[in-house]
């Protein structure tokens, strides 16, 4: 080992991993994916036949999505179609419930407050931040720019 | 004067201490694995009537500790010392073990070495006269690691090729300073190797180095080869670590593909249940040691071991500020035969 200095080992080492399967990965991302996508779109669809407006329905769709989405991970079934989804499920509505539900379920044991509570956003709270905060940045070049108009 | 000492990191033990018994408790997981029929206690449920992980794991190591003064025969009253280790912050499974056992106690924080460096120190302790009877211990559980180290259990998260599975389950060996052997014989303690590896999904690669750099000075400083080894297994290197132990062990001039393993291959089947590189944690060494080793010695099979727990020392708090992890491993020879 003397005779190799950590940059070299660093690159010798990654070469030792296994390759991820990009390939499978992304498939399957774009397959659980889309198929939350099309899941949300018949509750839009059905939602429509009852006789809701457009704005009811997108807030309905979403709180139904973040109800399922919370409902399998708290009986244990989530987190196998994130192994499975990666991205795919990640990203969709129902992975932003999974990353709240989580925690707040596992922190559960250290109390309410500083357990469920406390701990609940330690997944979700950057997507939070960094996403009302960006809302907020694009919200006021709107105004800057159509200021007048 | 140490005359103990041979070479520059190796103690040799002049009246080497013999283990007196061993026990193993595991988790469901372990117990479907390969070794599933060289452990004492397996698992149903790795919650075991508790009512947290952490809690759990208090219970798996406190049964696997009792189990080994059984299975010596021995009552806790005859044990002087404790020395045990386990991952999680403070090491609270220790100590609070320690709170049931009414045994005085050292705590350890050797992460995944802790089962050598309290074999290394209830060793040392016994042939330097301090001690007739020891126990040394350590474990870990899959769910109370990953909540510390990772992400909670039910998020939907993906696992690189690279990441081990963190071994539910403690192991217990009861050391003392006459019995039938097996005998630990040398004891090569590791400095702390860091080739500047941050990714903790890669610990396999970060570790290597440090048992690579363990064993060589082995063989230097008791003059040994490989073929003086029935077996030379590392703790949990994993696949990744075994690939780069293997070949640059190679270059070093040492070939021990004959003669190695590594206690993270060995306990899962990591294609069967989707493990990736291996299991990890201080529980992995603990149980293939105390139960597939130690039996495979007893039995003769295999004679003359040396067994290498690596352990990567980080938090997550530091590899979040970006530094790298600082990695061990010490070496520990057991014998069934002493000269």
């Amino acid at each position: 080992m003397d005779n190799m200095n950590n940059k070299e080992y660093q690159k010798y080492a990654e070469r030792k991993i296994p390759k991820p399967t990009y390939f499978k990965n992304i498939l399957y991302a774009f397959v659980v994916g889309g198929a939350i996508c099309v899941f949300g779109q018949i509750i839009r669809n059905m939602l429509f036949k009852f006789g809701l407006d457009e704005n009811s329905v997108t807030i309905a769709t979403s709180i139904i999505l973040v109800f399922v989405g919370s409902f399998l991970t708290g009986i244990g079934i989530y987190d196998k179609i994130g192994k499975i989804g990666g991205a795919g499920a990640a990203i969709p509505i129902t992975g932003f419930a999974n990353s709240i539900v989580s925690p707040a379920m596992e922190y559960k044991r250290e109390g309410f407050i500083f357990g469920v509570a406390a701990r609940m956003f330690s997944i979700a709270g950057p997507v939070l931040v960094y996403g009302v905060g960006s809302s907020v940045i694009v919200g006021i070049l709107y105004l800057i720019f159509t200021k007048g108009r | 004067m140490a005359e103990k000492r041979i070479g520059l990191q190796t103690v040799k033990l002049s009246n080497p201490p013999s283990i007196l018994g061993t026990a193993t408790v595991v988790g469901p997981k372990e117990g479907e694995g390969p070794l599933k029929d060289y452990f004492d206690i397996i698992l149903e449920d790795d919650m075991w009537g508790q009512e947290s992980f952490e809690k759990s794991e208090v219970k798996i190591q406190e049964e696997a500790i009792k189990q080994a003064i059984f299975n010596a025969n021995l009552s806790s009253k005859d044990i002087e010392y404790l020395f045990s280790g386990d991952l999680l912050n403070q090491i609270i499974t220790s100590s609070f073990t320690a709170r049931q056992l009414n045994i005085p106690y050292f705590g350890l924080y050797g992460a995944c070495s802790t089962m050598t460096e309290s074999l290394s120190l209830g060793a040392m302790i016994i042939d330097g006269g301090f001690a007739d009877k020891v126990v040394c211990a350590t474990s870990s559980h899959f769910s109370s690691a990953e909540r510390q180290f990772r992400f909670p259990l039910e998020y939907g998260s993906q696992r690189p090729f690279s990441a081990q599975w963190t071994v539910t389950g403690a192991g217990a060996t009861v050391l003392a300073s006459s019995g039938n052997g097996p005998y630990i014989t040398y004891i090569t303690t590791g400095k702390i190797v860091d080739f500047g590896i941050k990714d903790a999904n890669n610990m396999g690669g970060a570790m290597a180095p440090a048992a690579i750099d363990t064993i060589s000075q082995h063989f230097k400083d008791t003059g040994y080869s490989p073929d003086d080894y029935d077996l030379i297994i590392t703790g949990d290197l994993g696949l990744v670590g075994k690939r780069i132990l293997l070949d640059l062990m190679k270059k070093e001039g040492y070939d021990l593909s004959k003669v190695y393993s590594d206690c993270g291959i060995k306990i899962f089947d990591g294609v069967e249940q989707d493990t990736h590189a291996g299991g990890s944690g201080c529980g992995c060494a603990a149980v293939v040691f105390n139960g597939y080793i130690y039996k495979e010695m007893l039995k003769k099979n295999l004679n003359k071991v040396l067994l290498v727990a690596t352990g990567a020392l980080h938090s997550p708090i530091i590899t979040l500020q970006g530094e790298s992890i600082p990695c061990i491993a010490h070496a520990v020879t057991i014998d069934n035969l002493i000269d």
